[in-house]
C-alpha cells in the first residue's frame, strides 16, 4: 500500500522532472535574451510552436524521418531567430521598454495567426521519437518519452553550457551580455552576438516545441500555457540566470505534478487541472514581491 | 499654437464627435448600430488602459481580465448563480449593474496595484500576461460561482434591456440594437470627459511625472504608491464598466468571452489611437472593433484587392494583419493615429517642437 503510493508518487516525479525540462529549456531561451538584450521575448512560446510546426510538414507532408527533421528545425529556427533580431527587435531595442513589449506582443499575434493561416486551428499528431514504451524499474513505471525527454533537454542544456564556458564565441558572448561598450572595445561585434543569442533562443524554443507536441498534441496554442510556467520557471531561478532558469524550469514541472498528484487527498482536494496557470502566476507575483532577483540572481542595485 | 486655441479646437471636434455619435444611427442599419456599440465599449476600455499605459507609463498586458471582472460581476448581479449553486439571487436590472462593475474591477485593481508597485517595466507586463492567460481557467474551476465553461446566460432575462422588444425612454421608442448603441457611446462619451478632467489636472500631471521619470517623480514630490495604485484602480474601474457593457451587448458570458488575445487587442487598439493622448483613442477603437470585418472583405475592407481578401478571410488571417500593424506602428508611428494629428497640427501651424504634453 505504502509501497504503491510511493512508486505512484515517483513517477509523478518522473513526468514532472520531463514537463520541467521543456520548461527549463523555454526558460532557458527567455534568459539568454534577457541577458544580452534585456528584453523579455513574449513570442518565444510562439516561435516555438512555429519550428514544432516546420519539423511535423516535413515529417508529415515531405516523409522525413524524424532526426534528420528534428535537425533541418533547429537550423531553420536558429537562422530565423538571428534573423528576426537583425529586422524587427534591433530597430526597437534602444527604445523604451513599452516599444519592444508591444513589439514581442506584436510578434506573437503575427505567428501566432500566421501558424493558424498555413496550417488550420485543428490539433495534429506529431510522434514521440521514443515511442510509447515503459520501462518498469523497481516497480516504478517510467514512459520512454520522459526519459528522452529528460535525455535531450538536459543534453541540450550540458551543449549550451559547453558552449558559452569553453569557446570564444560564447566568451564574446557572455562579454557582449555583461558589458556591451567594452565588449566592443576590444572588438566583439556586440550587435551580431544579440542576434546570436536571439538565434540560440530559438533554436532552444524549437527544441521545447519538438517535445512537448506528442504529449499535449500540436495545435497552435500549444506553448501559450508552456510560456506562462517558463516565465514562472525563468522568474523563480532569477531571470539572469541560466543554472536558475534549469533549476527553476524542473522545480516549477515537479511542483505541479505534485500537486496534481495530491489532489487525491482531502488536504490538497482544492486543487484541480483549472488552478495549474494560476499557480504559476502565484509563483511568478510570490517569487516577484519577495525575492525579485529569485533564487540564483544577484540583487540589482539601482542608484537613486 | 497657443494652449487656449488648442483647447478651443479640442472643445470643437469633441462636440463634432458627440453629435455625429447621436445622429448616426439614423444613416445606418439597425444591424450596424450593434456593431457600432461594440467601438463604444472598446473605447471604455482603451480609455482606462491609456489612463494606465500612455499617462502613468506602466504596461498592462492584462486588461482583459479585469474586463472579465466587470462583465461577471453584471452578468451574475442580473441572472444570480444560484443555478450553479452561488448565493447571489440576481435580478438587478442591467444599467444598474454597471456602477457595481467599475467599482469591483477597480477595487481589484486597487488591490494588483499594490503588489505591482513594487514591479516595474518588464516585469509588470509579465505579471500582467500572466494574469491574463490564468483567467479563464480560474473562471472555470470557479464553477459555482461563475456559472464554469458553459457561462451564463443574459438573453431573455427580465433584467436585460430591450432583451426583445422596443424601449421607451423619454416618449422616444428605440430598437433594441439602437438602444445598446445608445447606451454604450452615452457612457463612452461622459466616461471620455471623465477621464479628460482626471488627467488635465493636478493627478494627471503626477501620473505623467510618474511616467516620465519616477526619480525626478519623487524628488518633486509625487508618492508614486499612491499615484500608481489610483492609476491602477482608475484604469481598472473603466475596464470594468466596459467588461460589464460587453456582457449586457452579447446578452451571455462564458470564459472564452474575455480571452488573452482581448488583452491584446486593447494593448493594440492604445498603440493605434497614440500612447498618452484621448482622441485618437476612437480610431484605435474603431479598429479594434473592425478589423475582423475588414479582413472579411466589408466596409472598408471592400476596396481591398480580392485577393488579399481571399487570403485574410481566411482563420488567423486579420492575426496577421493585427501583429504586423503593431510591429510597423512602433517603426514609424510610435504615437499613433492621435500622434499624427498633433504633428500635422504643428506642421500647419508652423511650430515643430510644441510643448510635449
Amino acid at each position: 500500500m505504502v509501497l504503491a503510493a510511493f512508486s505512484d508518487f515517483m513517477q509523478q516525479v518522473v513526468s514532472g522532472l520531463a514537463s520541467g525540462g521543456v520548461y527549463a529549456l523555454l526558460a532557458l531561451a527567455l534568459v539568454i535574451i534577457h541577458r544580452s538584450t534585456g528584453v523579455i521575448n513574449f513570442a518565444q512560446g510562439e516561435l516555438a510552436t512555429l519550428s514544432t510546426y516546420i519539423a511535423w510538414t516535413l515529417t508529415v507532408n515531405h516523409g522525413w524521418s524524424y532526426w534528420p527533421a528534428f535537425v533541418a528545425t533547429l537550423l531553420v529556427s536558429f537562422v530565423g531567430g538571428v534573423g528576426l533580431h537583425r529586422i524587427v527587435i534591433r530597430p526597437v531595442e534602444r527604445g523604451n521598454v513599452l516599444r519592444i513589449v508591444i513589439v514581442t506582443i506584436g510578434l506573437l499575434v503575427a505567428v501566432n495567426g500566421f501558424v493558424v493561416w498555413k496550417w488550420g486551428g485543428e490539433p495534429q499528431q506529431l510522434q514521440s521519437p521514443f515511442g510509447t514504451s515503459t520501462y518498469d524499474i523497481g516497480g516504478v513505471v517510467i514512459a520512454a518519452n520522459d526519459i528522452g525527454t529528460i535525455a535531450v533537454a538536459l543534453g541540450i542544456v550540458v551543449l549550451l553550457w559547453g558552449l558559452f564556458q569553453f569557446t570564444k564565441v560564447g566568451l564574446a558572448l557572455r562579454a557582449a551580455a555583461v558589458n556591451p561598450e567594452e565588449a566592443r572595445l576590444v572588438g566583439v561585434r556586440v550587435t551580431w552576438m544579440l542576434a546570436l543569442g536571439w538565434g540560440l533562443a530559438a533554436l532552444l524554443g524549437a527544441v521545447a516545441g519538438m517535445l512537448t507536441a506528442p504529449t499535449v498534441g500540436l495545435d497552435p496554442n500549444m506553448m501559450a500555457a508552456v510560456l506562462i510556467y517558463a516565465f514562472a520557471a525563468a522568474v523563480l531561478g532569477g531571470i539572469d540566470s541560466p543554472l536558475g532558469a534549469v533549476v527553476g524550469g524542473l522545480t516549477v514541472g515537479v511542483l505541479l505534478n505534485l500537486l496534481s498528484y495530491l489532489s487525491q487527498y482531502d488536504a490538497v482536494s482544492w486543487f484541480t487541472e483549472e488552478l495549474r496557470l494560476p499557480a504559476a502566476l502565484l509563483i511568478i507575483l510570490v517569487v516577484l514581491l519577495i525575492r525579485p532577483q529569485g533564487i540564483f540572481g544577484r540583487a540589482e542595485v539601482k542608484r537613486v | 499654437m497657443k494652449p487656449r486655441t488648442q483647447r478651443m479646437i479640442g472643445f470643437f471636434a469633441f462636440a463634432v464627435l458627440v453629435v455625429f455619435v447621436a445622429v448616426l444611427p439614423s444613416f445606418v442599419s439597425d444591424f450596424k448600430a450593434r456593431e457600432y456599440s461594440y467601438v463604444g465599449i472598446y473605447l471604455v476600455a482603451l480609455l482606462g488602459l491609456n489612463i494606465l499605459t500612455g499617462y502613468t507609463g506602466q504596461i498592462s498586458l492584462g486588461h482583459g481580465a479585469f474586463m472579465a471582472i466587470g462583465g461577471y460581476t453584471t452578468a451574475i448581479l442580473m441572472a444570480g448563480n444560484e443555478q450553479f449553486g452561488g448565493s447571489v439571487s440576481g435580478g438587478v436590472k442591467d444599467l444598474w449593474t454597471l456602477p457595481v462593475a467599475g467599482l469591483v474591477a477597480g477595487l481589484v485593481g486597487l488591490a494588483f496595484g499594490l503588489p505591482a508597485l513594487r514591479l516595474s517595466g518588464l516585469y509588470l507586463a509579465l505579471a500582467t500576461f500572466a494574469v491574463a492567460v490564468a483567467m479563464p481557467s480560474t473562471v472555470k474551476r470557479f464553477e459555482h460561482f461563475t456559472g464554469g465553461g458553459t457561462g451564463i446566460q443574459l438573453f431573455g432575462t427580465d433584467q436585460l434591456t430591450g432583451s426583445t422588444s422596443n424601449v421607451h425612454v423619454l416618449g422616444r421608442s428605440f430598437t433594441p440594437n439602437d438602444w445598446m448603441y445608445y447606451l454604450a457611446w452615452s457612457i463612452a462619451l461622459v466616461l471620455f470627459a471623465v477621464a479628460w478632467l482626471i488627467l488635465r489636472g493636478r493627478t494627471g500631471r503626477a501620473f505623467r511625472a510618474v511616467r516620465d521619470s519616477e526619480t525626478a517623480a519623487v524628488s518633486s514630490g509625487v508618492s508614486l504608491a499612491r499615484y500608481k495604485t489610483l492609476a491602477f484602480g482608475i484604469s481598472a474601474a473603466y475596464a470594468g464598466v466596459a467588461g460589464g457593457l460587453f456582457a449586457i451587448a452579447s446578452a451571455f458570458v462564458n470564459p472564452d468571452t474575455f480571452p488573452v488575445a482581448l488583452s491584446i487587442y486593447l494593448l493594440v487598439g492604445i498603440v493605434v489611437g497614440g500612447l498618452g493622448g484621448l482622441a485618437g483613442l476612437v480610431f484605435g477603437a474603431i479598429f479594434i472593433a473592425f478589423l475582423p470585418l475588414w479582413a472579411q472583405g466589408q466596409d472598408l475592407g471592400s476596396l481591398l484587392p480580392n485577393r488579399i481578401v481571399e487570403e485574410t478571410q481566411k482563420p488567423g488571417g486579420p492575426a496577421i494583419v493585427y501583429g504586423v500593424v503593431l510591429i510597423l506602428l512602433m517603426f514609424v508611428l510610435p504615437n499613433g493615429v492621435g500622434g499624427l494629428f498633433r504633428k500635422i497640427g504643428q506642421l500647419v501651424s508652423g511650430r515643430r517642437y510644441s510643448r510635449s504634453e
